[in-house]
């Protein structure tokens, strides 16, 4: 419970934070809300040297209107992308995920842009922002970029964001009405999902992403395909692991969350249908 | 000066709230970790990342470098430390075999998280950052790990023993030579099971502390610990460190939590002492929740062979268990004596013959030592029994319920003896099913889930029960030495009147979550007519209440409260004699009423207790012979166990497609005696239902082949949350104990031996329309996806 001695800073803005990373290079690590990399630093898998704290960059923290999407900003705590007016109106799907994020004191913590960037594949938010087909807004010593949810997981905690560059904002396109789901099967109500589910549907087109099922968090486009081309639900929901790569542990082995995936995708398209 | 009245208070039976609570909420309660001694070391342990291996080398250089680092000593520096080995209480058989057990492993460790080296340093940083710097060399050798296994001796894991087999512990009762074996070839009606109780950790929400300070003058030592045990770590310590016990003082400040966990002498608690004495400092230690599931004991870890024997009505003719029990790496306090306490129950609340035919043998393994949790044998017992019953019913085919009514010990047979030569005080099964089964709604549900389970249905409904027993309020003390215990079970009090006729009750039970302050202030509140908030009770601390037996077995109560109803009853026997000499007639013609003595017949001749309190302390007018001041002190041996029982019904629905289980409704229905708080009733019933919910659905301390533990923190070890469990409702029937004047049984572990069984009865029901008869513990989902898939892909698997 005792982390391996670090330094600490704290930065004002994102540009103070994005020098003081580039200052001190990849023993640096950003701390948001601490939920992912204090219990990793506890642990003593994670040691970073320094830690640069995002944690108060209020400017980061905000749900706007921008007009096709809803922008949000990568400080944005959980317990606001849960309760925020302007998501429930225009991504549903987003908000009601946050509210099964952890328990209480996670989501007052946690951050959704701490979420994204740590790219846990068990983790709720990027695979539902992979389902909104959402873009990250990511800024570094040259400048900023933009990349596509599907673009941005790479490997088991490992994203396009390069050493210097911090997450600002998420893009989630208007969900304009579509029917949704999240399906979040567990042990416990506060525990990650063994298996999750994201799904949206409008008429012929859906967006299924999946939680827990291989190194990142994997977008079902099979399913998303067959929907398109008129397939039914459950013909559809049998290829929810086609595009995955489950591991097994304690609580499963890969072909129970095959398994899982396959009836939960089935129910969440059948809820989003309703 | 506020002389305190004295009034009836009725105050037994009412829902007193807990005075515990209001400090514990706030934070104002100190744990050990909380106590601030200043100049302490902080120790810190190096544990084995091996189940079994040799120690070929051990480097401390390194770490000796490290600013604030005072000293790492190995097991070997510390050899000479010990005037014993760790202690066992329990030597259940003569030829027991009990490797020796040393605070630091001395050259091969045996199981992952045995102590390898100790730290001290002047801050918990240091001490924790030298243990990355200790360099180790093992050599790593087969790790034993499962139970059949090591029976085999294949691989024997203390060698000097020449075996894994620790003892084998039998109990056959025949009325006639070899009429169990008889009662099985002349049966109608036969089933043989096995069950598998997984190992469980006790996961007490404080984990373990310690502090130990010692004297700078004459050599005494303070030992403040989170235990359940003050008084028995007293004695053992200074037995295991040879120092005099009156240098011993040890005290448990707010203990949270243990349930039989902290009913032990533990590895740090003896580094504490000695390297406290050693460097003439406080040294303290605290345990990190991994830790906590390496190096605290678990509990369960048996395997049950069990068989029923039955005639055409499905009386039960016979019973034969064959256990196997794990004893992890060692003997640790009461290790062995585990499987004893549930050997008497495997006949539940059945009245059988005198035919039972019980063993355990039980084995060494590379795994975390075992020992009592919550329960402690009972649960093992009756979930083998009630699973058993189950079993028979569906041999039978007929309803399970109506198979236990007719094998119930009978309201008429009470007191009962039992084949097992024990006395069943007194009980009334048929009554706490029948009420189980109204609060159930049992027709209702049964019609439900007609309509609910029909072919294609991936929502099952099932119902479950179990009838249970709890042997407990251990115990007397002449049971305790026919099964070879190294103690008694009586406990002390004292019960004192201050000249203020303020109260002080001072226990021998040491509680740690369980709310005695409360219950103990109401039970002399009720005796001697003073309100409950004038009783102090004292406890938990060997300098202030010298006697006692700690608190374990559902005992506090049945054994530790009698005792302070009786040393009030001594009280009041003393100032009978001194308001007989104050109003001047004998003694036999007064009444105590509501605190106050008055003569019978003349209510006007009068004297309260307060008047004889304040009496007794001024010593001016009291009669011939008669010693000043107001107390009296008892040891209560108990005449027999206590006999709790109850049903408990649950109601579950099973998602076939993902396994899950949800449980709609639990009912329990307790039979606990007298009640002195039915508030504290509930809240033990509630919480050892949830753990005995939690063995049936969530937790197991899961190890691999190699002996590692893979859930060793509270993401991957279930522990439920209130999210997790049903509402729970609790009902009970009141059989008052004969054997006591309180007529209170225990009620501590009840909950957890009655859920486990209820919950897994419940699911197979849910499931026997696909053909389900048995499913393992946890039944987390994966395991009741994959039964329903074995089930019904049919015989081919
Ligand atoms: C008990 C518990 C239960 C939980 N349950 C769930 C759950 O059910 N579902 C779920 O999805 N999550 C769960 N979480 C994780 C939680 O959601 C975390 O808050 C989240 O994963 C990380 O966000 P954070 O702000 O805390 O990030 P931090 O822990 O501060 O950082 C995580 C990583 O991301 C990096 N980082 C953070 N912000 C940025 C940024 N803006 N740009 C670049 N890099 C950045 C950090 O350097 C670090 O490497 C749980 C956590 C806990 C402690």
């Amino acid at each position: 419970m005792i982390p391996a001695a670090f330094d600490y800073k704290r930065a004002s803005s994102a540009a103070e934070a994005i020098s003081l990373v580039s200052q001190y290079g990849s023993d640096a690590k950003f701390l948001a809300g601490g939920h992912s990399l204090l219990p990793l630093m506890k642990l003593r898998l994670a040691q970073p040297a320094m830690l640069i704290d995002i944690g108060r960059v209020k400017d980061l923290s905000y749900i706007k209107d921008a007009g096709n999407h809803i922008a949000i900003g990568a400080l944005t705590r959980h317990m606001d992308v849960e309760t925020s007016k302007v998501l429930h109106e225009h991504a549903p799907l987003l908000a009601h995920a946050a509210g099964h994020v952890g328990d209480a004191q996670v989501r007052h913590r946690g951050t959704i842009g701490g979420s994204i960037a740590h790219a846990d594949p068990a983790s709720d938010l990027p695979a539902t922002t992979l389902a909104l087909g959402a873009t990250y807004v990511v800024q570094g010593p040259k400048g900023q970029r933009e990349i596509a949810a599907a673009n941005f997981y790479k490997g088991f905690l490992e994203s396009d964001l390069a050493a210097d560059e911090m997450l600002i904002e998420i893009r989630v396109p208007k969900m304009q009405g579509a029917g949704w789901s999240f399906q979040k099967f567990n042990r416990r109500a506060q525990d990650w999902a063994i298996v999750g589910v994201a799904a949206w549907r409008r008429k012929g087109e859906a967006g299924v992403a999946l939680v827990n099922m291989g190194s990142t968090p994997i977008l079902a486009t099979s399913v998303a395909g067959a929907i398109a081309k008129g397939a039914s639900i459950s013909d559809a929901a049998a290829m929810a692991s086609n595009e995955a790569d489950p591991q097994s542990d304690l609580n499963a082995s890969t072909e129970y969350r095959k398994h899982l995936a396959s009836v939960l995708v089935r129910r969440a398209l059948e809820a989003a249908s309703k | 000066m506020t002389i305190t009245e004295n009034k009836p208070t009725n105050i037994i039976g009412t829902r007193l709230l807990r005075r515990e609570d209001p400090p514990l909420l706030t934070g104002e309660a100190k744990f050990t970790n909380d106590l601030s001694i200043p100049g302490a070391l902080h120790l810190s342990v190096l544990r084995s990342p091996y189940a079994h291996a040799k120690i070929k080398s051990i480097n401390v250089s390194a770490a000796l470098k490290i600013a604030g680092v005072v000293a790492v000593y190995t097991g070997k520096d510390l050899q000479t430390a010990w005037a014993a080995p760790m202690p066992c209480a329990w030597p259940v058989t003569p030829d027991m075999k009990n490797p020796p057990h040393f605070p630091l492993a001395i050259d091969k460790v045996n199981y992952v998280g045995d102590g390898v080296a100790a730290v001290l340093a002047t801050n918990e940083t240091a001490s924790r950052d030298a243990l990355d710097a200790i360099d180790v060399e093992y050599e790593p050798l087969q790790a034993v790990v499962d139970l059949e296994d090591a029976l085999s001796d294949k691989n024997v894991i203390h060698k000097d023993l020449g075996t894994n087999k620790s003892y084998t512990w039998p109990l056959l009762v025949e009325e006639t030579p070899g009429c169990v074996e008889e009662a099985f070839k002349k049966a109608k009606y036969k089933i043989k099971e096995r069950y598998v109780q997984q190992r469980l950790i006790p996961m007490a929400m404080e984990p373990r502390a310690i502090a130990a300070v010692p004297q700078p003058f004459g050599g005494d030592i303070t030992l403040y610990s989170s235990t359940q045990i003050p008084h028995i770590l007293k004695v053992m310590t200074a037995l295991t460190l040879g120092i005099p016990e009156q240098q011993v003082r040890v005290v448990a400040p707010s203990v949270g939590g243990g349930f039989g966990s902290k009913l032990d002498v533990y590895a740090e608690e003896l580094l504490c002492m000695a390297l406290a004495r050693k460097h003439s400092a406080p040294v303290r230690w605290v345990e990190e929740r991994t830790e906590n599931t390496q190096a605290t004991i678990q509990g369960r870890g048996q395997i049950q062979h069990v068989e029923l024997a039955a005639d055409e009505n499905g009386k039960i003719t016979a019973v034969r268990v064959r256990i196997i029990g794990d004893m992890g790496a060692y003997l640790q306090l009461v290790t062995p004596g585990v499987p004893l306490l549930g050997a008497f129950l495997y006949a539940g609340v059945y009245d059988i013959p005198k035919a039972y035919d019980f063993s355990c043998t039980s084995v060494f393994t590379n795994l975390t030592p075992t020992d009592a949790y919550r329960g402690a044998g009972r649960p093992e017992a009756t979930y083998a029994i009630e699973m058993a019953i189950e079993a028979l019913a569906r041999e039978m085919k007929i309803d399970s319920f109506e198979l236990r009514k007719r094998n119930y010990i009978k309201k008429e047979q009470f007191p009962y003896t039992a084949f097992s030569g024990l006395t069943y005080d007194s009980g009334d099964h048929l009554l706490a099913a029948e009420k189980a089964a109204t609060m159930t709604d049992l027709a209702g549900v049964r019609a439900q889930q007609k309509k609910q389970n029909v072919p294609g249905a991936t929502k099952l409904l099932g119902v479950g029960m179990s009838s249970y027993f709890e042997m407990c309020g251990l115990a007397p003390s002449r049971v305790l030495a026919s099964l070879n215990y190294s103690a008694g079970g009586w406990e002390a009090a004292t019960v004192r009147v201050l000249p203020t006729n303020k109260v002080q009750v001072i226990t021998g039970t040491s509680p740690h979550g369980q709310g005695h302050e409360t219950s103990w202030a109401m039970i002399a509140s009720e005796k001697l007519g003073v309100a409950p908030e004038d009783v102090d009770v004292l406890h938990s601390d060997t300098a202030i209440s010298a006697l006692g037996l700690d608190t374990y077995g559902s005992r506090s109560l049945p054994v530790g409260g009698v005792a302070i109803a009786l040393a009030c009853d001594k009280v009041i026997e003393k100032a009978k004699l001194i308001a007989a000499h104050q109003l001047e007639c004998a003694a036999e013609d007064l009444q105590f009423v509501g605190g106050t003595f008055s003569v019978k017949g003349s209510p006007d001749r009068a004297l309260p207790l307060a008047a004889i309190a304040f009496g007794a302390f001024t010593a001016h007018n009291l009669p011939e012979g008669c010693e000043p001041n107001l107390e009296a002190q008892v040891s209560y041996d108990p005449p027999n166990f206590s006999w709790p029982f109850g049903t408990h019904m649950c109601v579950v629905e099973v998602d076939t497609e993902t396994g899950a289980v949800k449980i709609l409704k639990y009912i329990a229905v307790d039979d606990c005696g007298n009640q002195i708080n039915p508030l504290i009733v509930e809240g033990q019933v509630h919480g050892g239902v949830v753990q005995g919910i939690a063995q049936a659905l969530f937790e197991e301390a899961v190890y691999d082949s190699d002996g590692n533990l893979k859930s060793s923190n509270l993401s991957e070890y279930l522990v439920p949350a209130a999210s997790d469990v049903p509402a729970i409702t609790t009902g009970h029937t009141i059989t008052p104990s004969p054997t006591n004047q309180l007529g209170v049984k225990g009620v501590g572990e009840a909950g957890t031996i009655g859920a486990a069984p209820t919950v897994m009865t419940a699911i197979i029901d849910a499931l026997s329309s696909l053909g389900v008869t048995s499913m393992a513990m946890p039944a987390s989902p994966q395991t009741v996806w994959k039964t329903i898939q074995e089930a019904t892909r049919g015989g081919k698997k």
